[in-house]
This record gives C-alpha cells, structure tokens and sequence, in this order.
C-alpha cells in the first residue's frame, strides 16, 4: 500500500512540477472574433511548424476577445469591432488595434436552388427589423425579377454571441436605414427585434444551412466553405456588389489613421463592397503588466510581423483580402510601438 | 348474478387489461430514446474512429484528417485533478457525517452536500472562473479541475456516507475492544469494509463529471495543441462534440460523432466497472 | 509509570491521536458547509452591481440590451419556465407508466433488471451528446411537424429544448416514482384485491394517491435537473433574447444565456446581471431540491 501511495505522490509531484515551471517554452493564448478565424487557425498552425511556438486562439466572438483581454486572461485579443470609449476606460490602459486582413459579411440565405439574389441596402435593414417578413414580398421581387420568389416566411439568424460581424453589420445598417439606427444601433451585442441566434460564425452558417427560408449574415469564407448562396449589395455608388477579394480590397483602400480604427462600411469606392471590414488583434501598447516576461512580449512582437507580413500569403486562398502596402505600413508602425518597460521591442 | 353486474365487471376487467397494455407500451416508449441515441452514435461514429483520429491533434478549418488526442487526454487530466480535489475531502466528509450521525454540524453538512449536489454545473462554473481564472489571470486546466471536484464531492460524500451506515457498529466496537486506535479503525477496518460503495461512488462521480462541459466553457477554454500543463488551458472531449457539432461543417460533425461514441464508450463503461465492482466487493454482513 | 506511557508513540499507519483524527473529521464537514456558504457568498458579490443597479424590476425586466445596459430577465425566465415545465408533462406521460412498470408491474426479474439498467444509463448520458442529438435528429422532425402546423419551420426552438429536456429527465422521475410505488403498504393492496378491485382499480385508488406525495417529489427533484440544463438545451434553443410568443419560439433559459454571453460579457453591468441570473437559477433549484427532498423524508418515515 505504501508504495502505491508513493507513486502516485510522484505522479502528482512529476505534473506539478512540469505543470509549473519546468515547461519553458513560451506559448501563447488569444481569444476572440470568429470572422478571421479560419485564416487565424491555418496561419497559427503554420507558424507553430516553422517557428516551433504554439498559439492557442480559441475563437469566441469578438466581445469575448475584448473581455478577457481586459481580465487579462489572454495574451492578446482577436476583434473585428472596434473597442468603444467604455471598453477602453475599462482596460485602464491603450490597447493596440493592429489590422491582419479585410473581410466582407455576406448575408446569405436557404432557399431552394441557392438563386444569386439583389438586395439593396433598406430592404436588408427592413428584414431584420422585422418589417419585411415573406420572400415574395414586392419589394424584393421588383429588384430581382428573373427569380421566383414563393410566399414562404422569412426567418432570420443573427448573432447570439457578442460580435465583430455584428458590430460591422450593424454599423452599415445603422448608416442606410435611420430606423435601425434609432432602434437598434450598433455595436457586437445587439438587441435584436427577431430571429434566432446561433453561435459564432459557425453556428450562424449551421442554421442558415439547415433552416430553409433563412437569412443571415457571416464572413464571406463561411458562406463559400459551406456552398451557400450569397448576395450581391448595391453600394453607396448605386452598383450591385458580389463579396469577392478584390471588392473588399476596393472598400478597403480608404484613407487609413495612424491607429487603423476605421470603418470599412458603406465604402465610397464605386466598386467596393459595402459591407466589408478590417479586422485586428488587440494587444496592449505597454506590454509590461501583471508580471508578464519579456520573452512573451516578444514572442507576441514577432507573431504579429510575421501575420502582417508573411502571413499574408495565406489571406486569398480563404477569401480574405490581404493587406494594402499602406496598411502594412500603418500596421509596422503600431509594432514598433509596442514597448516593454518603455523601450521598443522592434526596431 | 344479473346483467347489469356482469357488464360492469366485463368492462372493469377490460379497462384493467387495457391499461397494464398502456403501463407497459409508454414504459418501453421510455427508452426508446436510449437506443436511438446509442444507435446514432454507433453509425456515425464507428467509422470514424481510427487510430489516426486517436492520435492527432485537430488540424485548421477546412482541413481533413484531424483527430482528438488532445481532448482525450485533457479529459483524462481534468478527471485526474478533479480526483484530487474531490476524494480526499469528500471520502473525510463522508465519515464525518457517518460518524457524527446526530450531531447539529452533521445535519447542516448534510444538508449543504445535498444542496451542492443540485447547483446547476454552469453556476459552477461561474465559481470556478472567479475563484480560480481571475486571480490567475489566465484559463487552465486547474480551474476546470477545481469546478469539476466541486461537482464530484457530494457524489462521494453520499456514497461515503450511505456504505459506512450499513457497516454494523459491532465491527467498529471489536476493532476498539482490541485495542486498535480510533483511526486506525475508522481507516483500516470499517472503510475497506464498504470500499465497494466508496469505489462505486468515486466512478459514478468521475461518469458524471466525464461528460461536463458548461462547468470547462469559461474555465478550461480549450486548445488545438496537446497540453498537460495543469496552468494551461486544455482541450476535452464534450467541449470538442460541441464545437464541432455547432459548426456547419461536415467533416467536423464526422469528427464530433466519432468523440460522442468515445465518451458514450467511457461513461458506459464506468457504469458497467461500477456494477462489477459493486457485485464482486461488497462486503456481506 | 504513567509519565512513560503516556510517551510511547505507536509508530505505524494512522497513528494519529484519536483526538486529532477527529479534528480531521470535523474539519472535513466544516469544509464542506463552508464551501456552500463561500459559493452563495461569491455569487451575491459578484452580482451586486447588478442588484443594486436593478433590485426587483430585474426579474421583470423585458429588455436585455448590452448596448444600452438594460438586463431584464423575464424572457429567460419564461424560458426556463416554459420549457421545464412542458418537459415536465411530456416526460410524465412515460416517466409515470415506468415507475407503475417497476413498482407495480414488474419489480423483481429480468425484465425489471433490464429496464432499470437501460433508465440509468439514460441518466448517464452526458448532456452535450443529448444537445447533439437533439440538434441532428430532433430538429430535423420538429422542422418537418412546424411546416405541416403552418409555423414557421425553424426546428430549433423551446419546444424542441422541451423534447430533450424531457428525455433527459425521465429517468429522475422515473427512479423516484418507482421507489414510491415499492413503498406501499402490501397489506392495503391486499385489502383492495380482497374485496374484489382490479389491479387496474388498486393502482388508480390505492397505490397512486399513497404515493402521490412522493411521486410529486420526484417532479420536484426532475423540475429542479431541467432548470439547471445548459448544454442540451443552448444548442436547440434557438438563442433569441426576446419574449417567446409561441411555444414554437426561439428562445432562451437563463442557463442557456449564461453559457451563450459569459465569456464575453464586456463591462461590469453585463457581468453582474449575468451573475444575477445565475444567482436566481442556485436560489430556484435549491429551493426545489430542498422541498423535493423533505417530501421524500416524510413520505420514507411515515410508515
């Protein structure tokens, strides 16, 4: 028995001891928006077999990634809305938005033989406040004539975690229709007048993709991995604009601030897509808090040059619009502003 | 007898043997869904399982061939930690109230070991995250281990208590008679007198907690690497199935079918261990 | 020599005094009520914000709006209450029989070892595997029955957690119920047959109405499990924060919300209320355990 006992303590012993100190590699967690998740995974995958460091990004809604980077539970945040004036007075200290890609939010929808509709800004606005409630309303049949349209119901999916998408989505919405702006808003949680909820972006494209007669909105890569049908947007210029690469890369060559908080939504650009947005990992400028190591801090410095940089290889294969040579340019400066203690962690 | 009489009875002996029809078709009707469940899981998830989905590491979005060796071991880390938070305290406990039958402390720890034992796991996990995550300032497999114990204790406590109250008082009054110390007593002959029901009560703890996940939602967090770092965060087996179930892709729902009949298997099998043990060590008195 | 002996250390396993042994014990149950009491303590902490913010109007509150921090949780308590207790009267309808089956019925034999089995093993199945199931083949027929109704077809939605709810508690009730029935006297349903009564009769006018405090206990004690159920029912709910209009609305409980928007609530409001609601979801089971729980103390000492 005694021995028995002893072994066990050992085990125990041997797990702590690994568990607390031994381990000495760094490693890395974030947390945060689903809309870039795919490219995130495959880009972490990637760097972890070149570079040998892991990453753990657990994609929980962009509300999610701002919340625990402000309990400082993760090591940095992943976000496609901007963090509001609250939010940062809550962090207590600047947080960093560094861009790594452009997306477009697609609404899609269930409706048999996947037809490419048109959709213009107020009749979106009006579906998902409720207004519009059957597909073969008349407004929707007048700008899309050569579809058949049958007098089933609409249902529509929204967001039940907090969002980036949404916070993008919404903020277009707010900008096209006054009613939604006075009504609803925008933010990455919502209160929204009907629909069902799911999940991340995932869990959106799982419903609109069992639900016939559905309608709602993700990232466009989650609408064209899963084979669903997606809507072409008249944009403020008055063209009708498929999501694509290129569009998004449209909407996204604007002016840029020097703190890339900017809002893609409802692009002047005549063939820019009107629903498209950056999206950023949030990280702290003053990186020397909560008795963080220095190695974290450069570990953290050199992941995010490599996602800007080299990184960026992997952003059009999955649909996502890559960088502008501006924007890498804006998003080396908020690097080199990154500091420990004070002094830059890249020169 | 008239007419009238024997209509009645007729009918009273037709409404009888109607409704044993009716007891006995809605009882069945009652586990149906048991076998639908198990049925569902063996066709979609037998085929699933290779050793290549045992033994990798989930890979990107979109790409084929992941598997579930993380989640498989950090289920089998979180149910170790949660051993050792819960058995210690919750075996002590059950001794305590067995001991201290009457006693007023013993009623008020009865009484809070039946109330932890209804809190709902996400509440749980609340606890967990405030008391363990926010002071550490990070997710880990630790506060998953300290949520989960907080739900396997009065499991053990309970069965702790209910094998030792069948123990006969004249065992533990021949061990004193004989000299052997108080503890001595208590540790060495009355518990593994009821080890059966102590060990029974351990594996239908682990059974239950094997399957949690609201409680590791905002504790253990999860991870694409492989992890046995109780400080860092940690994947699991139910978090997996409701990952990949929720998500719209069909090779993670193969993936998500293959972890349920994984976890089905387990928690079945504890069952089943539990059952032997019980039938093999139970001490006869 | 008293002073020598009194020296003598016995030097093996569990060597330990007797009084400090005890000590071990009663600490152990002291530990174990304290954890109950730090639980209750930390929730009521961590929702303050929120109490004081809101005090009563929380829990008839229609709005839960992040953006402008407005939490009412009536629409989750409707929710929760909605889809308890439609679960609670579908799982009767075959928890009931069940308990008659192995009280009654069959109480010894294959037959009743049989189905005793295969009701724990229902009871063993972790709840995101019912949530899954529930998902892939529930959904499914819930769309196809919405569609026949005329409703909407979304499939998911409170009727549809009420389903997989109630399969998940069946096997609480049932338990329960089947102890009850075991517990009636022989000489009564003796009594009744003398006379003449069918089984049929017997249960209707004798076994039932005995038992029927601690059949009411077992609801008790399975309504307190459905309240608490998150996993199961977060993935057929639907996720809406709106007031449920139908019983084939998306909805949400308050589990459900908490599972949905904890990691992410951002401001200290947002997480208060959702600590408030799972303050009132520990206060609720708790008291439903409790009442479930001195039912069936009664029922077992009465005899």
């Amino acid at each position: 028995m005694k021995r028995s006992w002893m072994v066990f303590l050992l085990f125990f012993a041997l797990l702590g001891f690994y568990g607390t100190g031994a381990a000495k590699e760094v490693e890395l967690i974030g947390a945060g928006a689903t809309f870039p998740y795919p490219l995130y995974s495959k880009m972490l995958d990637t760097y972890y077999q070149e570079h040998g460091i892991k990453i753990n990004y657990q994609a929980i809604g962009s509300g999610g990634g701002i919340r625990q980077l402000t309990n400082k539970t993760v090591d940095f945040g992943g976000s496609d809305a901007i963090m509001s004036d609250k939010d940062l007075k809550e962090a207590g200290a600047p947080v960093l938005h560094i861009p790594t890609c452009a997306g477009a939010v697609v609404v899609t929808y269930n409706l048999g033989g996947d037809p490419q509709l048109k959709f213009t800004p107020d009749i979106i606005a009006d579906i998902f406040l409720g207004k519009i409630k059957k597909w073969n309303d008349p407004r929707l049949t007048a700008i899309n004539p050569e579809v058949k349209l049958a007098g089933t119901d609409i249902t529509v999916v929204h967001r039940s975690d907090g969002s980036g998408t949404t916070a993008i989505f919404s903020s277009y919405l707010s900008k096209v229709s006054s009613e939604w702006k006075e009504k609803v808003g925008a933010g990455p949680s919502l209160n929204w007048p009907a629909g069902l909820g799911g999940k991340g972006n995932p869990g959106v494209a799982g419903l609109v993709k069992q639900t016939p007669g559905s309608f709602g909105y993700v990232e466009l890569i989650y609408a064209f991995q899963n084979k669903m049908a997606y809507a072409t947007i008249k944009n403020k210029k008055g063209n009708f604009i498929k999501p694509s690469i290129a569009s998004t890369s449209l909407a996204a060559d604007t002016a840029l601030p020097e703190d890339m908080k900017v809002d893609l939504t409802d692009t002047d650009a005549a063939g820019g897509y009107p629903i498209s947005g950056f999206t950023w990992i949030l990280a702290y400028k003053e990186q020397d808090y909560a008795g963080r190591p220095e190695e974290k801090t450069k570990a953290l410095v050199n992941l995010l040059w490599w996602m800007t940089h080299e990184g960026q290889k992997y952003a059009e294969p999955l649909h996502y619009a890559p960088l502008s040579k501006a924007a890498v340019g804006k998003a080396e400066k908020l690097i080199r502003s990154i500091t420990y203690k004070g002094t830059s962690m890249m020169k | 007898m008239n007419r009238m009489a024997e209509i009645s009875i007729h009918r009273r002996i037709m409404a009888d043997k109607l409704f044993k029809a009716l007891v006995i078709v809605l009882s069945l009707c009652s586990i149906v869904p048991m076998f639908l469940i198990l049925f569902m899981i063996a066709k979609n998830g037998v085929s699933v399982i290779d050793w290549q989905f045992l033994s990798h590491l989930p890979k990107p979005v979109g790409e084929a061939g992941g598997g579930i060796a993380n989640a498989l071991w950090g289920t089998l880390l979180l149910i170790a930690l949660s051993f050792v938070f819960s058995v210690p305290l919750g075996v002590f406990g059950g001794i305590f109230l067995a001991e201290y039958r009457g006693s007023k402390l013993a009623y008020l720890t009865r009484l809070s070991v039946g109330i932890l034992q209804g809190i709902p796991s996400i509440v749980i996990g609340i606890i967990a995250y405030v008391w363990v995550v926010m002071p550490m300032g990070s997710f880990s497999a630790l506060s998953g281990g300290v949520a989960l114990g907080i739900m396997m204790l009065p499991v053990i406590v309970m069965a702790t208590e209910e094998t030792l109250k069948l123990v006969p008082d004249s065992l533990r009054e021949a061990s004193l008679a004989l000299g052997v110390p108080y503890a001595r007593t208590i540790m060495k002959v009355i518990l593994p007198a009821g080890l059966s029901g102590i060990l029974s009560g351990i594996l239908l703890g682990i059974a239950r907690v094997a399957g949690e996940t609201a409680p590791l939602l905002f504790t253990a967090f999860g991870s694409p690497f492989m992890n046995l770092n109780i400080l860092k965060p940690i994947n699991n087996l139910p978090l997996t199935i409701f990952n990949y179930a929720t998500s719209p892709y069909p090779d993670w729902h193969a993936l998500a079918w293959g972890a349920s009949f994984v976890l089905i298997a387990f928690v079945l099998g504890l069952n089943l261990i539990t059952k032997l043990v019980t039938k093999r060590w139970k001490v006869q008195f | 020599m008293p002073a020598a002996r009194s020296k003598i250390r016995l030097h093996y396993k569990w060597g330990v005094s007797e009084a400090s042994f005890r000590k071990i014990l009663y600490l152990a149950g002291l530990i174990l009520l304290v954890l109950l009491v730090a639980i209750l303590f930390s929730l009521v902490v961590a929702a303050l914000p929120a109490l004081r913010q809101f005090g009563f109007g929380f829990l008839i509150g229609k709005t839960w709006d992040p953006v402008r921090g407005e939490f009412g949780a009536l629409a989750f308590l409707v929710g929760t209450l909605m889809s308890s207790f439609m679960a609670l009267l579908i799982s009767m309808v075959f928890s009931l029989p069940a308990s008659i089956f192995l009280g009654e019925y069959f109480p010894h034999g294959k037959v009743s070892g049989f189905m005793k089995s295969v009701i724990e093993l229902l009871a063993g199945i972790p709840s995101v595997i019912y949530g899954f199931w529930g998902l892939f083949l529930l959904v499914p027929v819930v769309r196809a029955l919405e569609t026949v109704l005329g409703v909407p077809p979304q499939g998911v939605g409170i009727f549809t957690a009420s389903l997989v709810l109630a399969v998940m508690i069946i096997p609480y009730a049932a338990s329960i119920g089947t102890e009850v029935i075991r517990l009636v006297p022989a000489g009564l349903k003796e009594a009744a047959l003398s006379l003449g009564a069918t089984r049929f009769e017997v249960i209707r006018k004798v076994v039932l109405p005995y038992a029927s405090s601690g059949i009411f206990a077992g609801v008790l004690l399975a309504l307190g499990r459905a309240l608490g159920e998150t996993m199961a029912v977060t993935m057929v709910i639907g996720n809406s924060n709106f007031l449920p209009t139908s019983i084939f609305s998306p909805g949400n409980t308050m589990a459900s919300v908490i599972a949905n928007e904890f990691t992410e609530a951002t401001g200290n409001l947002y997480l208060a209320s959702l600590i408030e609601l799972a303050l009132v979801l520990f206060i609720v089971t708790t008291v439903i355990n409790i009442l479930g729980k001195l039912i069936i103390h009664k029922m077992s000492t009465r005899k």
